[in-house]
């Protein structure tokens, strides 16, 4: 789960993390009344929405006086602001965040993340701030500086004074520098954060260590212990269909093509998208079903996929291994016929009670296109949409 | 010969009480494995299909001999049971539970540094040796004895692939699911590594999936060191980047872990990659040499 720059900078200030004065309008008059507030010479007004490369959208604009304060959070707020992350389609604003602005000295990059190959939560620095991270990664590895965390320890002062010497850091900032570095991995740590970023850390001509953007990203699985986390999701940022489907515990992504597909099991869901692909097809989702999918759940996934109007036919993949084919089928075939579902189905099942479970597809009456295996199916539900 | 597991195994149940710990308990003792205990705190002296239930894994350890543990246990407490029965020396924690928060697993990984203990999962199918012992959630009946090893990220990804191979008459030593989550107990090349050495495993079949750089790491050391055929299938080649595919470790992040990258590497130590999941168990026949 994502938060907004400005919900995951009350976090870290919270932990300690300094962070710019900075008041969230959702109109322009509110926007006026924020840099009234500040009541800095330069105010920075920042378009919140859950996505990278808004400075170069045209989401971070400064300005001077209140006037243009509200002019510019004019031009942002109920537009759809377009990064490299957004899509084509791009993000409705629906709030700014207007800061108070801030003389800089340097840029750092301090983030944090899982290193999937050591399990374990790794800090790492670059002194090329303001930049991605993943460009210097690229370009310059050099630059980037890690240091791995014992969960037990936690991260060491020592760590931080390392990181922060080698980053060219006056002597005497290493102890706010220290503290900010302290501020994030506790706040990463304590709300179960999977990345943390503050990108970038400044180094103000006044001598302050400042979190000048940041963004953070969450572990669900942590959720049950995490309520003021959760508190914080944003639904409008979030796929509809995709909430809808979370829901009832479904696992759905919203992709471009027109097959849909119904699967039991996560990379069982991800093959038959990738086979679909290889016989020229388009897949318009990845949806998993679960282990223990009946008719309930089944009738809920197909009244998603088919809410997507560019689904022409559906693909069902099912390995019965607990659940038994037979069920499945049952609950496949009562759901069809309860919502109606007229676009034609390609089914292909496989594993326990198999044969009883066709049988009931057979018997059904409905227009089902039975396959016997993956190939089949894709090959088959493919021809179907091209013809 | 197999790996991990067989005959001989005695397996303990922790959350044998709940309705998945019983089902599942009770599906493994009909297949044939040694299910010898069972835990629930509280529960103490009771039993479950006459398998006597203990408050603690220890007490449950000494008084029956287990040998390996199986967790059905909810995501709140799962890393607690691991630690439990790292704590009682188990040679062998196989952990089913999905959905244990990643905070949890990298204090659980810490703490089985330096003990005796493998760790299998958290979220994953279980590991079974056809005919000898199944401890998990797969189905049984797909499986047939053999010589091929399977290791893989995925649950009903693998019983296709299995399923496959038997159909093809291609029986499999032993079945092992490593999990999906982004951190977890034994990886790939700890696996492939146990089937290089076991003298009844002939070939394995390897499924990786997108998220992570484990495959990358496994080719790696399987150019290095694998004597024995591996065919591979990579699930993702479609998925979208920065979107969690259901597994908790199936994320393309920053534009690494992609399918197209873990298939390169792959085929680069000589492993032949499956082009579509349909053909998984013609592809290790292929490598086999026996088309």
């Amino acid at each position: 789960m994502n938060v907004h720059e400005y919900q995951a900078k009350e976090i870290l200030k919270r932990f300690g993390v300094a962070v710019p004065r900075g008041i969230v309008a959702a109109s322009p008059a509110e926007a006026r009344v924020a840099a009234l507030e500040l009541g800095s010479p330069v105010c920075v007004v920042k378009a919140q929405i859950h996505a990278g490369g808004r400075g170069k959208g045209g989401g971070v604009k400064l300005t001077r006086g209140v006037d243009e304060a509200e002019q510019r959070a004019r031009e942002m707020l109920g537009k759809n602001l377009i990064t490299h992350q957004t899509g084509p389609a791009g993000r409705q604003v629906r709030r700014v965040l207007v800061e108070q602005g801030l003389n800089i000295e340097r840029e750092l990059y301090v983030g944090m993340v899982l290193d999937r190959s050591q399990s374990r939560v790794t800090m790492i620095c670059s002194s090329e701030g303001g930049v991605e991270i993943e460009e210097v990664a690229a370009n310059h590895p050099e630059k980037i500086l890690k240091e791995a965390i014992d969960p037990v320890i936690g991260l060491a002062a020592f760590q931080c004074r390392r990181l922060a010497f080698a980053l060219g850091v006056p002597p005497a900032l290493v102890g706010k520098m220290t503290a900010a570095m302290l501020g994030l991995y506790r706040a990463f740590d304590e709300c179960d954060a999977s990345l943390a970023e503050i990108n970038p850390l400044i180094i103000t001509r006044g001598g302050q260590v400042m979190a000048l953007d940041a963004k953070m990203n969450f572990d669900s699985n942590a959720f049950f212990r995490q309520k003021e986390i959760v508190a914080l999701r944003d639904f409008d940022e979030e796929d509809p269909r995709e909430v809808e489907a979370s829901r009832y515990d479904l696992s759905y992504i919203s992709l471009d093509g027109n097959i849909a597909c119904m699967v039991n099991g996560a990379g069982l869901a991800m093959a038959t998208m990738d086979i679909i692909k290889f016989y020229g097809g388009e897949p318009a989702n990845f949806l998993d079903v679960g282990g223990g999918a009946d008719k309930e759940k089944v009738a809920q996934a197909f009244k998603i996929l088919l809410a997507d109007a560019r689904v022409r036919d559906v693909l069902i993949n099912i390995f019965g291994g607990i659940m038994r084919c037979d069920v499945l089928a049952q609950g496949v075939v009562d759901a069809a016929r309860e919502l109606n579902v007229t676009v034609p189905l390609v089914i292909r099942m496989q594993g326990t009670n198999v044969e009883e479970g066709q049988k009931i597809l057979a018997d059904s009456g409905l227009a089902i296109i039975p396959a016997e295996t993956m190939a089949e199916a894709a090959e088959t539900i493919v021809k179907a949409v091209q013809g | 010969m197999a790996i991990l597991v067989h005959k001989e195994t005695r397996v303990l149940t922790q959350g044998i009480t709940g309705a998945t710990g019983q089902f599942h308990t009770k599906a493994c003792k009909e297949y044939g494995t040694q299910m010898v205990a069972g835990v629930t705190p509280g529960k103490g002296g009771a039993s479950y299909e006459g398998i006597p239930i203990f408050d603690t894994v220890a007490r449950a350890v000494a008084e029956t001999g287990a040998n390996a543990s199986v967790i059905y246990v909810p995501p709140p407490f799962a890393a607690d049971a691991i630690l439990e029965a790292a704590d009682a020396a188990i040679p062998l924690i196989i952990c089913i539970t999905e959905g244990v928060p990643v905070r949890d697993m990298v204090r659980v990984k810490r703490y089985l540094e330096g003990r005796s203990s493998r760790l299998l999962g958290p979220n994953c199918p279980g590991v079974i040796t056809p005919g000898q012992c199944k401890i998990g959630i797969m189905p049984g009946h797909i499986h047939r004895q053999g010589s091929i090893g399977v290791v893989s990220r995925s649950g009903t990804l693998t019983y296709e692939a299995v399923d496959q191979l038997t159909r093809l008459g291609l029986g499999q030593s032993t079945c092992v699911g490593i999990g999906g989550d982004p951190v977890h107990g034994l990886e790939f090349i700890d696996v492939l590594e146990l089937f290089n050495r076991d003298p009844g495993t002939a070939a394995v079949v390897m499924i990786g999936e997108i998220g992570g750089s484990a495959e990358e790491e496994a080719a790696v050391w399987i150019k290095a060191n694998m004597k024995k055929p591996v065919a591979g299938f990579i699930a993702g080649q479609t998925a979208p980047s920065g979107k969690r595919m259901g597994h908790a470790g199936a994320i393309i992040s920053g534009g690494r872990g992609t399918a197209k990258e873990k298939i390169a590497a792959m085929k680069m130590a000589g492993i032949r990659m499956a082009p579509t999941p349909a053909l998984i168990g013609q592809t290790m026949q292929e490598a086999l040499g026996n088309t």
